[in-house]
């Protein structure tokens, strides 16, 4: 049976141990789609420290960037998130039903 | 937050990496058959230029949630569509653009989806921000282990009031 999970399981870990990324993730998640210089605007982090930081993200597939005419674009990538939450969180919390229909309200109508 | 709020558009990427064959992830797209395992909707159409394609929820009434154009397509490696909700389907500004990407990564398929021309902070933002990441998941979990995550099915609770 194949199995990636492990491998691709230690890089989002891996990518998350670290409280500078998180801060970069949550910056992706106020506002998707930035360049590295708005991303780390009012961060006290030498670009090239970014640099690195948005790399391990990237390898984790937590973060997607896209080029738009000469800028870089990054996107937060939460797929890898969700998969862990299947396979870590899900699994010990049993169906949650109530949460699932909250999303099929959203999802339905615009708005709440 | 913002004044050009109503102007503003907001673009979501999300990337998963598939064990599986470019074909077989179009397919499991744009075939009704696949696309209801694991997202408990079908994707209907003739997927020619120009066509249309209806966003089905699977069940009795099979209610057409969303609605769109085919913009672009070269199978298996590219889909744009057009997406708005059925009842906003005359609305301009909450038309949007879902793009597929689908390509082949060592023994892989690397697949992104590209949902731009977003009404920012409107209620389709919100929807596919939690929509997008289950569905790539559970497409990952059918083509990778046979078996569908069907979220969808599981919503089967009683429709919205209004």
């Amino acid at each position: 049976m194949t199995r990636r999970e492990p491998k691709d399981a230690d890089l989002v870990f891996k990518a998350l141990a670290d409280p500078t990324r998180r801060e970069l993730l949550d910056r992706l998640f106020e506002r998707n789609g930035r360049t590295l210089g708005e991303l780390c605007e009012g961060l006290d982090m030498a670009r090239q420290s970014a640099t690195q930081h948005i790399g391990v993200l990237e390898a984790a597939n937590l973060v997607s960037a896209r080029k738009r005419g000469r800028e870089k674009l990054h996107f937060i990538n939460p797929v890898p998130l969700h998969e862990i939450y299947e396979r870590w969180v899900r699994k010990f919390e049993g169906a949650r039903l109530e949460t699932l229909a909250d999303i099929k309200r959203v999802l339905e109508g615009d708005g709440r | 937050m913002n004044a050009h709020a109503s102007q503003s558009k907001a673009s979501f990427v999300y990337v998963t990496y598939i064990l599986s064959t470019p074909q077989k992830v179009f397919d499991a797209i744009v075939k009704p058959e696949i696309a209801r395992l694991y997202w408990g909707h079908e994707n209907v159409s003739d997927w020619k230029p120009g066509s249309k394609w209806e966003h089905v929820r699977v069940g009795d009434k099979r209610t057409v949630e969303l609605v769109g154009k085919v913009l672009e397509i070269s199978p298996p490696h590219r889909l744009v569509i057009s997406w708005a909700n059925e009842s906003q389907k005359d609305d301009p500004e909450k038309t949007s653009r879902v793009t597929f990407e689908v390509e082949g990564h060592r023994d892989m398929v690397k697949l992104t989806v590209i949902h731009d021309e977003l009404e920012a902070g409107g209620g389709m933002e919100k929807g596919i921000r939690m929509g997008w990441p289950m569905v790539l998941a559970g497409l990952k979990s059918l083509l990778e282990t046979g078996n569908g995550v069907v979220m969808f099915t599981l919503l089967e609770t009683p429709a919205k009031a209004g």
